[in-house]
């Protein structure tokens, strides 16, 4: 009579590898964690003894902050490391951060790190579960997934539903993410950059290349739309922020030329008035607000999930520790 | 589901009838159907706090409130577990659980534990005025000093034998059933 | 010395188009005399009988690491290793620290040599003072210390002026400059080859164009000075197509390629193994088969290992901050021979062209066949000895390989330089593990 949701194995270092019964599985899973934190007593009871470290190489507040929430939420213990003022800055490799991590008897690691492929290296060398929470330009997968619940939200389904990145695809670890997932659970999705912010070959992860943010309107039920960092101008990627502006932001006058009603998304932090006008980002298509709500729930599922594979827990299971409740 | 090994201990009209006499009591108890909320515990105690909530309304002609409670978050053995259980839906009847008389409704009180988990639950939530304990079977064997305080059927059982509560939802009938517990 | 009968083996000097059943007299270091049965009279007799014969293969491309970086090689392991894979002329790169610019550097790499028992060690000097892409070295005093080439090795030379003026410097002393052929800006901070799969793992590319253009603009200032321009590392389809367009011009170019990528393409780096990270990095599969195609047709003249040993800890770090490199001495011949040889895509005999006598040409040595009054160098090979490449069992001080754990077929089982013994596997577990 007990039911189990599908595993998602011991880490999420990223969408690609998720088959999309997986992916749904987080995503159901969120429904119920997102009335936690609408209780006047936001806290379960369910990582309670649980001790997850969040190791952060690169500065992040709102992702960073949404996983102490949902963390906290979950009843765990949490310890936040940065990089700057820790033994990483003091030339410590990666490794054995994670290692002497590991030797205090950590249940799970929250990563970010400005590599690609960082989370997957951990993730392979230590037992406590991982979650990547940005790797380099490689994945962001609890952005992704609650980018997908927005839509899903908003829609009532992922399947069919076109979707258009707009904006810095080379550098991003958001796009990856969200090309996976909603890829996975049969979105049509696009993207839409000049080809400078494009990578090589990424036709070929099944999406539609769109030059004109103009015809990824006319195309698109929503458009994601990514932060173009100020370093790309510099970079010589775009040649200002003014051009990136008028050609590629979006703005309120190119949203009325929109066929049917567009739903706004952005990952945040955002530059207003280079990717994204205000009346567009506070207007009636943004749903900004929702992601950080949904991203605590997403949060809370991922973590909720990964615990049922620490491989001890199993061991218990089998040896019929588990009575009824 | 009602396998050849098992035994019926009651069927749909035995069910029936425990019902609508449980539905009496706790109107009974609580003397009427204001500030009442049946609160079904995930899963088969959500059909049974339905089925009340049908036998009230017919009795008194007045609409009653219900909610539904997932306790899995809250289970004492969740991390013994292996994959995660599937969490259900918790709703909170609108204007939540301060101040009103909360009846939580479950098929079975065996262990006591549910029961403690949905009571830490629902404290979670808000501050309930009351809150009664309503089963439709009560097999005994508590690990828990936790008491029913409505009771459709009394089945001592032996602790090898399991008792399950079939509902037509779920189950195709409406039923209560005895078995041989699967071990594996 | 003594005389030594190397008997009964298949012996091939590619260079003479020698492919025979037969004997190989070795007299005080040099060979006496290759035939059919010759008299053993007072020499001691080694039985090659199953082996193949040929000459000691010749590595254009090796970093030893010393000076500067002797915890990953340093010229005695070096030596010793490129020996056990069948090499006996090593051309050390010059990226050491502090870089060989000088002829005091350059003889302490030739004095190191000497003393190492294994392969000989010929150096290559800087370009530049201090590989810094300024000014040229003093090409004729490190010629005259031991150098044998000189090179930039592993760092392109960005100013076109300067490669111009290390060709044609280089005419007066007829050695060859060998180019690491790269658009530097265009490769700045890639790491692996551009194109789906670095996409998808989030890595920044090095276009295959950045090696296009740099083999672009060497082989059009070698056609232009008529100096002789060596070419490192092939890594794309374009750049050997340029390079046979070069050769049928008439310009002077040899070109090199290693074995890793003859045999692997960018799909292998799909869960960020550091073991994969090579420059220029592995590329797509119509290279690979545009290189194995070039190698046959005489396109790339030789193979390089780009021997790169990295210690354990330098690799054990995410992708991106990991460095390039693989060590190639000992698995080199047996990769090729098993993917390129037994899969019927080259000769034998073409193989062991591409790693004696075509580096020994492209290098302008005076080693590399089996011609009587040559030194003795000699390597025996077993084509049927099937074992499986253990990182454990290497000689280098570096484990890092592309190959570990492969099952190879063609092994090593002795070296012979100058005569001499330098290596001998053949009571080693590994040709016993032969089914």
């Amino acid at each position: 009579m007990k039911r189990s949701a599908p595993t998602l194995g011991k880490d999420l270092t990223g969408l690609e590898s998720l088959s999309p019964e997986q992916i749904r599985v987080i995503l159901d899973t969120a429904e119920p964690f997102k009335e936690v934190s609408e209780r006047q007593i936001k806290k379960v009871p369910v990582l309670r003894g649980k001790t997850i470290v969040n190791l952060f190489f690169e500065a992040s507040t709102r992702t960073r902050i949404s996983f102490e929430f949902a963390e906290k939420r979950l009843a765990a213990d949490t310890v936040n490391i940065g990089a700057v003022g820790s033994s990483v800055s003091k030339g410590e490799t990666l490794v054995d951060t994670a290692r002497n991590l590991e030797a205090m008897r950590i249940d799970m690691v929250v990563i970010r790190h400005w590599s690609a492929g960082a989370a997957h290296f951990l993730a392979s060398r230590i037992p406590s579960n991982v979650i990547n929470a940005g790797d380099g330009a490689h994945e962001h997968p609890t952005q992704g997934l609650l980018d997908m619940l927005t839509l899903r939200d908003h829609f009532g389904r992922i399947e069919g539903l076109k979707v258009c990145i707009v904006g810095d695809v080379l550098h991003s670890r958001v796009a990856r993410s969200n090309i996976y997932g909603l890829v996975a659970l049969g979105a049509k999705v696009a993207v839409c950059a000049p080809r400078t912010l494009l990578p090589a070959g990424i036709e070929e992860l099944g999406v539609r290349v769109f030059g004109r943010v103009e015809q990824a309107i006319e195309w698109s039920d929503a458009l994601n739309v990514l932060r173009l960092q100020l370093e790309r101008m510099q970079d010589g990627f775009v040649p200002s922020l003014r051009e990136y502006n008028r050609v590629f932001g979006i703005t309120r006058e190119r949203l009325e030329w929109a066929p049917r009603e567009m739903l706004i998304l952005h990952p945040g932090p955002m530059n207003r008035g280079v990717e994204i006008d205000s009346d567009v980002a506070d207007g009636p298509h943004s749903v900004i607000l929702r992601q950080v709500t949904n991203g605590v729930a997403v949060r809370m599922a991922v973590l909720y999930l990964l615990t049922g594979d620490a491989p001890d827990l199993a061991e218990m299971a089998r040896s019929g520790g588990a009575g009824r409740a | 589901m009602t396998a050849a090994d098992s035994t019926v201990l009651m069927d749909d009209v035995a069910v029936r009838r425990a019902v609508g006499r449980m539905a009496h009591e706790i109107l009974e108890k609580l003397g009427g159907t204001e500030h009442l909320v049946l609160m079904g515990i995930q899963r088969r105690g959500v059909d049974l706090a339905d089925m009340i909530r049908d036998a009230i309304t017919d009795a008194e002609g007045a609409d009653v409130q219900t909610g539904t409670l997932d306790i899995t978050l809250y289970r004492d053995d969740l991390m013994a577990l292996g994959p995660r259980p599937v969490v259900g839906r918790t709703l909170l009847p609108r204007g939540g659980v301060d101040g009103v008389a909360v009846v939580l409704v479950d098929d079975v009180l065996y262990t006591g534990r549910t029961a403690r988990a949905a009571l830490n639950e629902l404290m979670d939530w808000g501050r309930p005025a009351r809150i009664l304990l309503c089963v439709l079977v009560d097999r005994g064997d508590r690990e828990l000093p936790i008491q029913p305080d409505i009771v459709g059927r009394e089945f001592p059982v032996l602790t090898d034998r399991r008792v399950d509560v079939l509902v037509p939802r779920l189950d195709g009938e409406l039923a209560v059933v005895l078995s041989q517990l699967e071990r594996r | 010395m003594s005389r030594l009968l190397i008997r009964g083996g298949r012996v091939i000097d590619p260079g003479h188009g020698v492919d025979l059943q037969g004997d190989v007299l070795v007299d005080d270091g040099r060979i006496v005399a290759v035939a059919q049965l010759l008299a053993p009279d007072s020499a001691e007799v080694l039985d090659a009988r199953g082996l193949v014969v040929c000459p000691g293969f010749v590595d254009p491309h090796a970093h030893l690491c010393e000076p500067g970086w002797e915890h990953r090689e340093t010229i005695a392991t070096g030596a010793a290793a490129a020996a056990a894979g069948g090499y006996t002329s090593v051309c050390a790169m010059p990226d050491t620290d502090p870089p060989v610019d000088d002829p005091a550097s350059v003889g302490f790499i030739v004095a190191a040599g000497r003393r190492a028992k294994g392969a000989r060690v010929f150096p290559a000097a800087a370009v530049s003072a201090g590989r810094k892409g300024e000014h040229l070295t003093e090409f004729g005093e490190v010629v005259d210390a031991g150098a044998i080439a000189v090179t930039d090795a592993g760092r392109a030379i960005a100013s076109s002026k300067l490669m111009r003026l290390a060709l044609e410097y280089a005419r007066s002393f007829d050695i060859p400059v060998l180019s690491h052929p790269e658009d530097a800006d265009l490769a700045r901070d890639g790491v692996m080859h551009e194109g789906v799969v670095s996409t998808r793992l989030g890595l920044k590319g090095k276009p295959s164009a950045a090696e296009e253009i740099g083999a672009s603009r060497d082989l059009a200032l070698a056609a232009a000075t008529g100096g002789r321009l060596h070419l490192q590392r092939v890594s794309t389809a374009v750049a050997a197509a340029r390079i046979r367009q070069a050769k049928e011009c008439g310009v002077n170019v040899t070109a090199e390629v290693t074995a890793h990528h003859l045999l692997l393409a960018h799909e292998v780096v799909a869960s960020y193994g550091t073991e994969f990270k090579v420059d220029p990095p592995l590329r797509t599969r119509d290279d690979t088969r545009a290189l194995c195609a070039a190698l046959a047709d005489g396109t790339i003249d030789c193979i390089a290992t780009d021997h790169a040993p990295r210690h354990y800890d330098e690799k054990e770090q995410a992708f991106d901050d990991a460095p390039f490199g693989a060590v190639g001495f000992e698995t080199t011949f047996a990769v090729l021979h098993t993917h390129l040889v037994v899969t019927g895509k080259l000769e034998l005999a073409t193989l062991i062209e591409r790693m004696s006598t075509g580096p020994r040409t492209a290098l302008g040595l005076a080693r590399g066949t089996l011609q009587p009054g040559e030194p003795a160098d000699i390597v025996l090979l077993d084509p049927e000895a099937r074992w499986t490449i253990d990182p454990g069992a290497f000689l280098s001080k570096c484990r890092n390989t592309p190959f570990a754990g492969k099952q190879v077929t063609g092994k090593v089982v002795r070296t012979l330089v100058g005569g001499r013994t330098v290596r001998d596997a053949s009571g080693s577990p590994r040709a016993a593990s032969a089914p």
